[in-house]
């Protein structure tokens, strides 16, 4: 009987030696004449555990964690039921807390499936949202959506359903579908595990957009930084597109959508959606003012959809099920649920897909067991290089769009990157403006010039000159950009540079001083 | 432009995206894959090509970071810079691969064996400090198994 053995070829997984593992069981078990079938699905998102090697059982998945490639020989040789001895088994995959107290929508076949078989994706329940909807006119495709309350994912929060609704009513001979998967905030990476994991739902949930506003033209806009990424949708693309689910008269529709993967540039800026347009038009990409909105006139100034990975991801499920079944989770106007990732040091690092309302503390320590180093959290960023540093007292946060606006906080696209005691928030201010000067594209002066004044500015803070004077010129200078930038990056890098003076003034040998208030 | 596997490697690209709508960074993605590199020989005919001018494409090349001006080193060394990897140590990881090659980010050795490049994100955020090598990502990553590394990518070079 042929054994059969799941390893990730998810790029962590790869990057923590998944690779090698797949290769030496197979070479094991040949050399040992054992019959055993290596599928690489996506990972589950235990990122600690990796390579997480799973074997098939009549009792269902177990997993062995941090598989290296010497523990491989013992594994074939116990016919997968032990590493020897370190011993390294987990049970039942699906019964690791960490895997069996979330709530998975998205995320619901990443880890399970052949990422690239469309078999297992239907198996596994894909493309009922997709049969849901090619019974449906646009309008309605776009009432479901609006009532589920489904928002922007990749950092915006904005209703997912008004934007489709805007691009409806538009009349234009062209429409697109953009897909914004050039996720660059530190601490993320659901955008790539859907990628490399779950394909198909993106394809799907692109597709459903495009019924729902008449597009017959998608773009993938993919980081270069994510070759892996492309390398599995690339494939599944082509999949796709041989089984009808791509193309002209999409399953006896009459409606036709495909999708053209384009490669980024190592832009962090294009990960905004008009510097995104013009990244795609061939161009430097500077932002666009707004309006006009891109919904109205976006790629090659015709009305567009542009979304995020996850926000793309989660529409499959709310057409299969209904707004309120997506409805029943989460708390206020954060409706559904959320991948967040748990990044940096953080003992149990991976993907938390959680109804909105969990706690920053659940999290964190629930989920993440504390941090990796063993020492006190001091910190966290959420939200990427934009997003303000939270400090310990604010750890019972509930996680919703409002409750974080309203600490001054923002949860982006739900990467947490957590710090211990040993950061230095002097010098992650000071990267702030550096990532911004770097990564500015030049068009307004408070960005260009200001992120540059800043670094300075804060250099000047560290080597002891005029601390007061300068944490006040800090002050000001971050007023300017916030209010005189024309997108969000000059807009918001003061929030992690303002915050972590706030919250940590002595990492600045500053007093805890009355004029940072507004921070 | 003299050479001619420039020439062939930049004729193939124009012809496969020049008329793809918006094409500039499918046609510089094709010639930097190829060569490792778009060489400066390549913007004109990249340009007149597709009716845009020098200025245009060379502005459009130096705005993103991926793409190279010069011929990078033998080995490509990606290190990640961002605010997760930080937490894990990155920026010691960053400090002692200076030290080691004895050069700078978006500089290449001496010897042309190696080409250190910074990145913002490789998306190995819960495994970090994370590097990519060739194209091949490496999780949490220590300075001792990077000098290990560092002294094989030298090793295959003079095999």
């Amino acid at each position: 009987m042929t054994t059969k053995i799941y390893i990730p070829r998810d790029s962590s997984a790869i990057g923590m030696g998944a690779d090698s593992v797949a290769k030496q069981v197979l070479s094991v078990s040949d050399s040992l004449n054992k019959d055993v079938e290596v599928v690489r699905n996506g990972s589950r998102g235990l990122v600690w555990m990796e390579p997480l090697l799973e074997v098939e059982t009549e009792s269902g998945r177990k997993g062995f964690a941090n598989v290296a490639v010497d523990d491989v020989e013992g594994l074939v040789k116990s016919d997968f039921t032990e590493t020897g001895s370190r011993d390294k088994s987990v049970g039942l995959v699906e019964e690791v807390p960490y895997l069996k107290n979330q709530e998975r929508l998205c995320f619901a076949r990443n880890g399970i499936t052949n990422p690239t078989s469309i078999e297992d994706y239907i198996e596994y329940g894909g493309f009922r949202g997709l049969n849901s909807a090619l019974d449906l006119d646009g309008k309605s495709i776009v009432d479901i959506v609006t009532d589920s309350g489904l928002r922007g994912r990749g950092g915006a929060a904005f209703p997912t359903g008004i934007k489709w609704n805007t691009v409806l009513n538009c009349q234009a001979d062209q429409k697109y579908i953009v897909c914004n998967a050039d996720e660059g905030d530190s601490g993320t990476f659901s955008d790539r595990m859907t990628m490399e994991g779950d394909p198909f739902a993106l394809i799907e949930g692109m597709t459903i957009a495009a019924f729902a506003v008449d597009a017959t033209k998608g773009y993938l806009y993919l980081r270069s930084e994510y070759p892996h990424a492309e390398e599995v949708f690339s494939d599944a693309l082509r999949v796709a597109r041989d089984k009808g689910y791509l193309g002209k008269d999409i399953r006896g529709s009459r409606r036709s959508f495909d999708i053209e993967l384009r490669r980024a540039a190592g832009a962090y800026i294009c990960g905004e959606e008009t510097s995104l347009l013009e990244s795609l038009e061939g161009k430097r990409g500077l932002v666009r003012a707004k309006p006009p909105l891109p919904a109205i006139s976006g790629l090659f100034g015709q009305p567009t959809v542009v979304n995020n990975v996850i926000t793309f991801s989660s529409v499959p499920f709310i057409l299969a099920n209904g707004a309120s079944a997506y409805k029943n989770y989460g708390m206020g106007r954060s409706t559904g649920t959320l991948p967040i990732q748990l990044a940096g040091n953080i003992k149990h690092g991976g993907l938390v897909e959680k109804a909105f309302g969990v706690t920053l503390n659940e999290l964190l320590y629930d989920f993440g067991g504390g941090s990796a180093s063993g020492k006190p959290i001091r910190t966290v960023q959420i939200g990427g290089p934009l997003g303000a540093y939270i400090p310990e007292k604010d750890f019972n946060l509930k996680l919703d769009y409002e409750t974080f606006a309203a600490a001054g906080a923002m949860i982006g696209h739900g990467g947490i990157v957590v710090f211990d005691e040993t950061v230095n928030m002097a010098s992650m201010a000071r990267f702030a403006m550096e990532f911004c000067a770097i990564e500015s594209c030049g068009k307004c002066t408070p960005c260009r010039i200001g992120s540059t004044r800043g670094m300075e500015t804060i250099d000047k803070i560290i080597s002891g000159e005029n601390r007061t004077a300068n944490a006040e010129l800090i002050e000001t200078l971050c007023d300017t950009m916030l209010h005189g930038s024309l997108c969000a990056l000059g807009g918001m890098i003061p929030f992690p540079v303002l915050s972590a003076i706030k919250h940590f003034p002595e990492d600045f040998c500053l007093e805890s001083h009355a004029a940072m208030a507004t921070a | 432009m003299g050479n001619t596997e420039y020439q062939a490697v930049v004729s193939s690209a124009l012809e496969k995206h020049s008329r793809t709508e918006g094409g500039l960074l499918p046609i510089l993605h094709e010639v930097q894959d190829a060569l490792g590199f778009i060489p400066s020989d390549a913007i004109d005919l990249i340009g007149k090509t597709i009716n845009r001018s020098r200025a245009e494409v060379h502005g459009v090349i130096s705005f993103y970071h991926h793409f190279r001006s010069h011929k990078p080193g033998e080995h490509i060394i990606q290190v990640c810079r961002s605010e997760a990897c930080q937490a894990m140590g990155a920026v010691g990881v960053i400090e002692n691969l200076k030290d080691k090659l004895k050069i700078d980010f978006h500089e290449t050795t001496p010897d042309g064996k190696i080409t250190l490049e910074p990145i913002y994100c490789l998306g190995h955020c819960a495994c970090a400090p994370a590097v990519m090598i060739d194209g091949v990502p490496k999780a949490k990553m220590s300075v001792a198994r990077m000098n290990e590394i560092v002294d094989e990518l030298r090793i295959k070079h003079d095999d």
